[in-house]
């Protein structure tokens, strides 16, 4: 009997704990009239986009909250960071808006938004916050193409936070061993063909890296595969129809089979799970030739002060000329030189209880005055604004190449939510080619997965 | 069920033999009431088992008959689609790449590295004592305890082909463990890490073969493998059954490879754990993701029965 007691007790003790717990899981619903605000970047102190995590929490927090108590708003901002890659961010960021979860301000690829928003993770910002949302003084700035990026369905998701532009990396130093000119601007593929034999020659390690495979995700898409086809003529999809296996993509998977099964490339490099940042440590060592990346490189990689592979002579040292087109004027459109363009959005979470205090927010990052203050100190970026671009792009002589030379001949991703999973078939693709299939076999073997993604041939550009 | 609890009582044998009365039984009330007080107690129990195993075994085999997505249209508005992910499953080479690469997984660094490795250990220290035995183990045991992302993260480092501590030992930089030789260095990694568990489970099974068995097979001139084959194996072969059952099971659901390699290059490591996480979650396919789950959790309860058949076949 007393054991039976003891029992019973037990069961009670540990029932009334467990609804204790429960009760401190739930939420307060926020206390008194403080609003609090949350913002999420993938970006921490002391990791990756280590600057924007600083001038979020340094600057973006203190001088809203002092903005909106001067309102007579008790308004307070936690900065939620993450350093994980795109692709788990994007994880997380799903199955946190999912849950009805999620900081009340949150940055996404600029790609995500078309899946983001049929999924109902992300709704148009004047449904979320009102007319203030179309009528921000802002978007007056924004040029067409750039406010497109946040755009689905016709509607406006976010506000852009940025876009950006591609071009090939080269290291003057081993250029300079090999014989190579210090204002190297290739023509065509075969001169950047010509050029990587004469690295190796010279004893570089690594003659030419381009991005391939499935390890480093969107990068291989946007540093690799879509600026490649872009050069042959190709888009990944045009009026509505998909490319499948295309003569330009033949041709971009044949530029990737004579750079890695000719000994001009380190496939191992694509294939490390950690690839991409030890291509940049490697570049930044001197080990590596010819590197294709977005301006972040620049920006977010060898800058001297808060890259993640530091090079303290990178204006001495780091060359960039515009990717070519396989031959000059058979690039899409007719072009010469291609690039890519993507960017990030910012929006308001729908889960948000305070959305009209998130736009704001999210506004304000977004000022004149913040865009200067972030790009301060040598992280400088392409922001979405014109007027300000034209201020602090004036010393920046890369950002301004890509702002004048490769913007005008950039192309952009479909901003469908179907192209995520393309771009991963694509990808594929080009880890075959790296690994030892044949070009015409790794566009054949694309095309199939294609018609799965795309819903049969029927949608698929012949 | 049939019941055969006792034989017949044959007609005039008394109602009991002295000395041999029957326990008293309940009486129905009294039985009742011990079932009512019985299902009081295991309703918490089984109320977490629901929760926690049983609704979340059907939610994920309802989800693997629909195109249910992370992101996109079918997040929102998941449509059922029968077998089709099943399907799909079975024409993905990947899949059956999966398959084959978690069998050599399970196979390697289980059955034969942490069975063998863990019962090598444990044998070579059972009469030992003192400071040698209390190093070893803990050696051993450390491995077991350390955080999967720590040792894991050490494990890049040691194979590392720039700078990395074997390639150092060993004398041939640039040899690419991870890249060249992921299975190999994934089973290693996994039969280093795992050992410590079979290790003290075989110590322990080790300790109860009696002295006296194997003295004897000694006298009798039994050579140490055929103490080891006819006294020790017999002895503990419901241990070893039991860990293997254990550890296949373990080994088989492992994620930790994905913190090695990725599942890379190029899918040479990607078991079938890994496959789900990179098609649920990073590729945001959650259905064929909970179809491929439904398919593991249908092998790993063959394995399951496999093991507990074997285990009462002699008993």
């Amino acid at each position: 009997m007393a054991l039976r007691k003891r029992s019973m007790g037990v069961v009670a003790v540990i029932t009334a704990a467990g609804l204790g717990l429960a009760a401190c899981g739930q939420s307060s619903g926020g206390g008194g009239d403080t609003i609090e605000l949350t913002i999420a970047q993938n970006a921490i102190a002391g990791g990756k986009n280590a600057a924007a995590a600083k001038f979020v929490a340094d600057w973006v927090i203190p001088k809203f909250e002092a903005a909106q108590k001067a309102k007579g708003k008790d308004v307070t901002v936690k900065f939620v960071p993450s350093g994980v890659d795109d692709e788990q961010y994007k994880t997380k960021l799903s199955l946190d808006l999912k849950s009805g979860k999620g900081a009340d301000v949150i940055d996404i690829d600029g790609i995500w938004a078309g899946e983001f928003a049929e999924a109902g993770y992300i709704k148009p910002l004047a449904e979320l916050v009102g007319a203030e949302a179309d009528s921000w003084d802002g978007w007056a700035q924004i040029p067409e193409a750039v406010q497109a990026m946040a755009e689905f369905n016709g509607k406006k998701y976010a506000l852009p936070v940025g876009t950006d532009g591609r071009v090939l990396y080269f290291n003057k130093s081993l250029f300079a061993k090999a014989g190579l000119p210090a204002d190297w601007q290739p023509k065509s593929w075969q001169e950047i063909l010509d050029a990587g034999a004469k690295l190796k020659s010279s004893g570089v390690p690594v003659p030419i890296q381009i991005n391939a495979g499935t390890a480093m995700g969107e990068a291989t898409s946007m540093q690799g595969v879509l600026p490649l086809l872009a050069g042959a003529g190709g888009e990944v999809q045009q009026d509505g129809k998909w490319s499948g296996a295309s003569q330009p993509l033949k041709d971009a998977l044949g530029l990737y089979q004579k750079i890695y099964g000719g000994g001009l490339g380190d496939p191992r490099l694509q294939q490390e799970a950690k690839g991409r940042d030890k291509s940049f440590q490697q570049f930044a060592e001197g080990k590596v030739g010819i590197l294709m990346e977005g301006d972040y490189f620049w920006r977010g990689v060898v800058n001297p002060k808060t890259g993640v592979a530091k090079m303290a002579d990178r204006d001495q040292t780091v060359g960039y000329a515009m990717i070519p087109a396989i031959e000059p004027g058979k690039g899409i459109k007719g072009q010469d030189f291609v690039s890519m363009s993507g960017g990030a959005l910012r929006t308001v979470n729908p889960n948000s209880k305070h959305p009209k205090e998130a736009f704001e927010l999210l506004a304000f990052t977004l000022s004149p005055e913040a865009l200067k203050e972030e790009t301060k100190d040598g992280n400088v970026r392409i922001t979405p604004r014109t007027d300000v671009n034209k201020e602090i792009l004036a010393g920046e002589p890369l950002l301004t190449f890509i702002s004048e030379k490769v913007l005008p001949v950039t192309a952009y991703r479909p901003p469908v939510a179907l192209y995520p999973q393309v771009s991963v078939a694509l990808q594929e693709a080009t880890a075959a080619v790296a690994g030892g299939t044949a070009p015409d076999q790794a566009a054949a073997d694309y095309q199939k997965k294609l018609e799965g993604i795309v819903g049969g041939a029927g949608n698929i550009a012949s | 069920m049939a019941q055969a609890i006792s034989p017949p009582e044959a007609p005039g044998a008394p109602e009991s033999a002295p000395g041999t009365k029957e326990p008293a039984r309940y009486s129905s009330d009294a039985a009742g009431l011990g079932k009512a007080r019985a299902g009081v107690f295991m309703a918490p129990a089984l109320l977490l088992i629901a929760a926690f195993l049983v609704f979340p075994a059907l939610w994920v085999l309802y989800l693997g008959l629909t195109n249910y997505r992370l992101t996109g249209i079918a997040a929102a508005e998941p449509q059922f689609v029968g077998l089709d992910n099943l399907l799909d499953a079975v024409a993905n080479p990947t899949f059956w790449s999966s398959t084959w690469l978690t069998t050599q997984f399970v196979l390697g660094s289980a059955v034969i590295g942490q069975v063998g490795l863990g019962f090598t250990i444990a044998w070579l220290l059972r009469d030992r004592r003192g400071p040698l035995k209390r190093v070893v183990e803990g050696l051993v045991i450390l491995a077991w305890i350390l955080p999967s992302a720590i040792v894991s993260f050490l494990w890049v480092a040691l194979l590392d082909r720039d700078g990395g501590t074997l390639n150092a030992l060993l004398g041939i930089p640039g040899t690419a463990w991870l890249l060249d030789h992921p299975m190999l260095s994934i089973i290693v990694f996994n039969t280093w890490r795992g050992t410590a568990f079979s290790m003290m489970l075989y110590g322990a099974a080790l300790g109860n073969v009696p002295p006296s068995h194997l003295e004897s097979a000694r006298l009798a001139g039994a050579s140490g493998w055929q103490q080891l084959r006819d006294v020790v194996f017999p002895h503990i072969r419901g241990h070893i059954l039991t860990n293997l059952l254990l550890i296949s099971l373990w080994t088989f659901n492992d994620f930790t490879p994905f913190l090695l390699t990725a599942g890379g290059p190029d899918g040479k490591s990607e078991v079938l754990a890994v496959h789900v996480y990179k098609v649920a979650l990073q590729g945001g396919e959650l259905g064929y993701g909970a179809a491929v789950s439904t398919i593991i959790l249908l092998i790993n309860l063959v394995v399951a029965v496999f093991y507990l058949r074997l285990l009462r076949s002699k008993k």
